[in-house]
């Protein structure tokens, strides 16, 4: 369902955040990245969001070559796909569930099926009884599975997390790991970028290594090797 | 809500309120001179009627005149005799004289004050081929005074329109820039917010709307507190005119135009209010 084909990214200072990527992702497929800070893990999550635009090569979503897409198609594109990010960028003025209900009005979802899907949502992360708290009255972790309801309300077909578990202890981390795992069983595919060597060895799916913008390896049932 | 933003259009659409009142009172009041000016030809007191009814005639004739009104001799010692009528000496020495010391006159409408000119000239063509022959039988022509008054407040009209509308572009725009950086401000405050719709794909519409619908509410605010600033200043305007004027009552025409008047401020406000947070969105959003 996603393809990188001989993708790179030259920035001005003629750095190559990527260079000659060339990956596939099928549908129901769990792929970790891993590489060290700067491999350029975050420039490929932000070239699947269109946020970034490779120098050369081409990303297919489907059959949606990302990078030619209209402006005014890129927002519905990107409703098909959820983000969760290191740092939860969740609303600080607005509570749990209404961080939530925010990602499907944007999407431009009718009010009824926000007031059903959204407790739904975070009853699947966990947190159906903290549903009116403010973020800074949940823990980090918490604070990350609101993030991930948010990601998954509008039900996308790709999950993309970014480091997802960054910030985290042990126990949450392996909390959040639990649910991104619990979403891929329910059929979304997951594309997380961490290095957190527990996590991959913990998940046994496929994992992509990258070092200085360049795929090194890509293992079916991987092991966090570098 | 930005205080500022809501004060700068204040003014502005006060501005614009008052160019238009005081454009409309300038107007009347213009009209309401015109249409008392006339011209007066006064003839010597040894004109023949003959040929004073000649000229009449041809005067009828020229297109620019509405009306010639022929008072002779007799009434004319007539309107001078009801006039001073309480003054003894006056009609004293008028039965001293014995004689009718008033000649006839022409009162001569035109049907536009700037055609007084081309009567006026014409008249004295006339006197002067009449002197040709014979002495002309017109005495003289008061037309000079009317005319200053009439170019004065044309004058004053157009440089009302003017200075009105210089003022008001300059304040437009400064209203807009002002409203334009309130709503920068307030796209930089919630670019986390922003950031976040982006991401989970909200359309242009979806995150441009309440920064627009902000700028619109400011320009309905402001049209409605010009409003209510206005009706008190016409009032004082009104009552502090009341002598010099006469005729013309701003605050009733404030009161019969309110709706005119509200239409048009709100509909400037909430355009300008738009216009500069659709503008301020486009630039620093790049939705």
């Amino acid at each position: 369902m996603l393809s990188f084909e001989k993708v790179s990214k030259k920035y001005p200072d003629s750095s190559m955040a990527l260079d000659d990527v060339n990956f596939k992702v099928e549908r129901g497929e769990f792929v970790s990245v891993v590489g060290h800070s700067g491999a350029g893990k975050t420039t490929l999550m932000k070239m699947v969001l269109a946020e970034e635009h490779p120098s050369e090569g081409e990303i297919f979503f489907d059959t949606i070559n990302i990078h030619k897409l209209r402006r005014s198609m890129i927002s519905e594109y990107r409703r098909r796909i959820g983000v969760v990010f290191q740092d939860f960028r969740l609303l600080a003025n607005k509570t749990a569930y209404e961080n939530v209900a925010f990602a499907m009005e944007a999407a431009g979802r009718p009010d009824d099926v926000i007031q059903t899907d959204v407790p739904e949502v975070l009853a699947l992360v966990g947190l159906g009884s903290k549903m009116w708290n403010f973020p800074n009255q949940l823990s980090g972790g918490e604070q990350q599975r609101v993030a991930i309801g948010r990601a998954i309300v509008n039900q996308p077909d790709l999950l993309i997390a970014d480091e997802p578990t960054g910030n985290l202890d042990p126990i949450n981390t392996y909390d959040v790991v639990q649910i991104l795992k619990k979403i891929n069983d329910l059929g979304t595919t997951v594309l997380l970028a961490t290095h957190n060597k527990g996590v991959i060895d913990f998940l046994g799916k496929r994992v992509i290594t990258m070092e200085k913008g360049k795929i090194v390896r890509d293992d079916p049932t991987g092991k966090y090797i570098l | 809500m930005s205080f500022t933003a809501v004060f700068v259009t204040t003014v502005t659409l006060f501005i614009i309120g008052s160019v238009i009142i005081a454009n409309a009172f300038l107007t009347n009041a213009l009209s309401e001179l015109e249409s008392k000016v006339d011209v007066n030809v006064y003839f010597v007191t040894t004109a023949k009627e003959g040929d004073i009814l000649a000229l009449k005639t041809r005067l009828e004739s020229l297109p620019e005149v509405a009306a010639v009104e022929y008072i002779n001799r007799e009434q004319a010692l007539k309107n001078f005799m009801e006039r001073n009528k309480d003054n003894a000496l006056v009609l004293q020495s008028l039965e001293e004289l014995g004689d009718n010391p008033l000649g006839a006159l022409f009162n001569i409408k035109a049907h536009d004050p700037s055609q007084y000119a081309g009567i006026v000239s014409f008249l004295d063509k006339q006197g002067s081929d009449v002197l040709s022959g014979e002495a002309s039988i017109i005495d003289r022509v008061n037309y000079a005074d009317n005319q200053v008054i009439i170019e004065r407040l044309s004058a004053i009209t157009r440089s009302t329109r003017e200075l009105g509308a210089f003022i008001a572009i300059i304040l437009i725009a400064m209203a807009a820039l002002v409203t334009f950086s309130t709503i920068r401000l307030a796209i930089y405050n919630s670019r986390q917010e922003i950031s976040i719709m982006r991401l989970v794909g909200a359309g242009n519409s979806y995150i441009r709307g309440p920064f627009v619908i902000e700028g619109v509410m400011y320009g309905f605010l402001a049209a409605v507190i010009s409003l209510i600033i206005m009706f008190p200043a016409t009032i004082w305007i009104t009552r502090t005119t009341a002598g010099f004027f006469g005729g013309i009552n701003l605050t009733s025409y404030f009161v019969s135009n309110f709706g005119q008047l509200l239409i048009i401020l709100l509909v400037c406000g909430v355009l300008l209010g738009m216009t500069s947070s659709f503008l301020a969105v486009r630039r620093y959003l790049k939705v």
